[in-house]
């Protein structure tokens, strides 16, 4: 009995010694992986204590000035509001100006997805080499990030809205030409072998037997997209591709720190606003298909 | 003759397999209107014209040649700096934002936080601070401390905190309460029964949730640089502006690999982690 413990015991002792022993690899390998970046991406102690302090007195600076006594005066009175929002008719129509080109690049970027989605679908695909086509043009939309498109087609389609709507919608393409594929690739076959066998071509099974299924689950996929564009229009601007993002850059820029608080707020409140309604309008889209 | 009245007396009967009623056959045409003069006015108003369209096409074709055949140009050592300092952003400042993360998403999680109006408050400032970009943070850290990779770390960290906890609090809510629950009945504190009971049942959808991170912050810190923030963007923003295209395409192409490989590694840890 006392050799059955002691041998549980030792078993027991080497499992330990090895869970240790890997363990502490583990840890080390984290920790030279830790010191590496923090080397290479220049975060030294002392840049990184001056850095914070810093960057703490630039948020404290951030912060709005606003007293309450005066908070509902009107623009002239330092402290209300009015004040801190003195630019607020331009922001908002800043503001719409990005959500509507996010939503022209999200319907741009949609339609392509939605052409281009079906050949790379492999249950659908007409055959092997357009599939594999398609699937790579996908890819190669998907993994440019929209910022460098915009970068790119600031040069050729000039400085403004419509550079910035082409290249989210570009990687609007990618990402939403990926999801719609696997989408379809989980579609029920019957109805296209129904179409087939009655002699439809395969552009009429894909809108008469594929997309009735697919529609909600696409529906909801471009609401998700919009809701991330909307993010992306609001930064597009940096690099001088219309919308909000061109007037953020160039308060932050002179460091107008009132006024970059007052934008960022009206950023976060109208993305959570954008987000809010499409959440809901996307539970409505899947709940009509079940 | 028989067979047009019965027609005509279904149709009467049943108007509605005939075809959608008048009212909804208007709001779908309404629709379609609206539709048009939506994307009409935004045309005007963004001034979208064919020639535009067409000149701007016609001049991406001309970058698009000059891309082929990609070269890295004379200063490998710079974008292979780049590349690194990406990628050390990306790995930092997900590890930093992780370990701060944790607390906070313990906080924002139901079951840990009991009061209601703590937990509201807590998730919704996570989830305002998720509306800010991360390129809005990296302009910002720019201005505060200066040029270089350590804004891009210190955005990326900014940023992903608020991602993560929002993450971790929904991931620690998902957890079995029967755990910590029978480390309470045991004896045990609230922290031994977060200790023993919760972190042992999320940790490991917590390291996924990191590793995916990881990935994503990857590909986010190859852009960064385009504000000022250090990174492989800086170099491609540089090109960019001398037009240097078969430069931009190479970078662009280094930049794939490298996501590549690291969603790979990545891809292997987290299923080591999980089974």
């Amino acid at each position: 009995m006392n050799g059955g413990v002691a041998a549980l015991e030792t078993a027991w002792r080497a499992r330990r010694r090895v869970r240790i022993v890997g363990g502490s690899v583990v840890v080390a390998i984290l920790l030279v992986c830790l010191l590496l970046s923090a080397w290479v991406s220049e975060a030294y102690p002392a840049a990184l204590l001056a850095g914070a302090s810093r960057a703490g007195e630039y948020f404290v600076k951030l912060w709005p000035d606003l007293r309450l006594p005066v908070l509902f005066a009107g623009t002239k009175v330092q402290g209300s509001l009015a004040y801190w929002m003195y630019r607020l008719d331009i922001w908002l129509w800043l503001l719409f100006e990005t959500s509507q080109m996010a939503a022209l690049a999200t319907l741009l970027g949609a339609l392509l997805a939605l052409l281009l989605c079906f050949p790379a679908a492999a249950n659908l695909a007409p055959n092997r080499v357009v599939y594999i086509i398609c699937r790579r043009a996908l890819e190669l939309f998907r993994c440019v990030p929209d910022i460098v498109y915009a970068l790119i087609l600031v040069w050729t389609f000039g400085v403004g809205p419509l550079a910035g709507i082409l290249a989210i919608a570009l990687h609007t393409v990618g990402a939403l030409g990926k999801l719609f594929a696997e989408v379809a690739e989980n579609a029920d076959m019957r109805p296209w072998e129904g179409v087939r066998a009655a002699g439809g071509n395969w552009a009429q099974a894909v809108r008469y037997a594929i997309l009735p299924q697919v529609a909600p689950n696409f529906l909801s996929y471009i609401l998700l997209r919009f809701e991330i564009n909307v993010r992306g229009a609001t930064v597009i601007g940096f690099v001088g591709a219309g919308g909000i993002g061109q007037e953020l850059y160039s308060v932050i820029s002179f460091n107008n720190y009132q006024e970059i608080s007052a934008i960022v707020v009206l950023v976060i409140l109208c993305v959570s606003a954008i987000d809010l309604t499409s959440e809901k309008l996307r539970t409505l889209a899947i709940g009509r298909s079940a | 003759m028989s067979g047009v009245a019965d027609i005509a007396r279904f149709r009467a009967r049943f108007p509605r397999a005939f075809g959608p009623p008048p009212w909804q056959r208007a709001a779908w045409v309404l629709g379609c209107v609206a539709f048009v003069v939506w994307l009409g006015a935004l045309c005007a108003w963004f001034d979208i014209t064919p020639a535009r369209l067409s000149r701007g096409v016609s001049g991406l074709f001309v970058i698009l040649r000059l891309m082929v055949p990609p070269s890295p140009g004379a200063q490998w050592a710079d974008i292979l700096q780049g590349l690194a300092e990406s990628v050390a952003m990306a790995f930092l400042g997900t590890f930093v934002a992780a370990v701060i993360a944790l607390p906070l998403g313990l906080l924002g999680a139901r079951n840990v936080v009991v009061n209601a109006l703590a937990h509201f408050s807590i998730r919704r400032v996570f989830d305002g601070f998720r509306g800010v970009d991360q390129l809005i943070w990296a302009l910002a850290f720019v201005r505060a401390v200066g040029l270089g990779p350590l804004a891009g770390l210190l955005a990326i960290t900014a940023a992903e905190i608020c991602v993560l906890a929002k993450l971790f609090a929904e991931a620690i809510e998902n957890a079995d309460p029967r755990q910590p629950e029978s480390v309470l009945a045991a004896g045990g504190s609230r922290l031994l029964a977060i200790r023993f009971g919760l972190l042992p049942q999320v940790l490991p959808v917590l390291l996924a949730q990191v590793l995916y991170a990881f990935e994503s912050n990857t590909r986010s810190a190859a852009i960064l640089g385009v504000v000022g923030a250090g990174g492989i963007g800086l170099q491609i923003a540089e090109r960019i502006k001398v037009r240097y295209w078969d430069e931009v395409s190479f970078i662009i192409i280094l930049i794939l690999i490298t996501v590549a490989a690291i969603d790979f590694l990545s891809a292997r840890v987290r299923r080591k982690l999980i089974t």
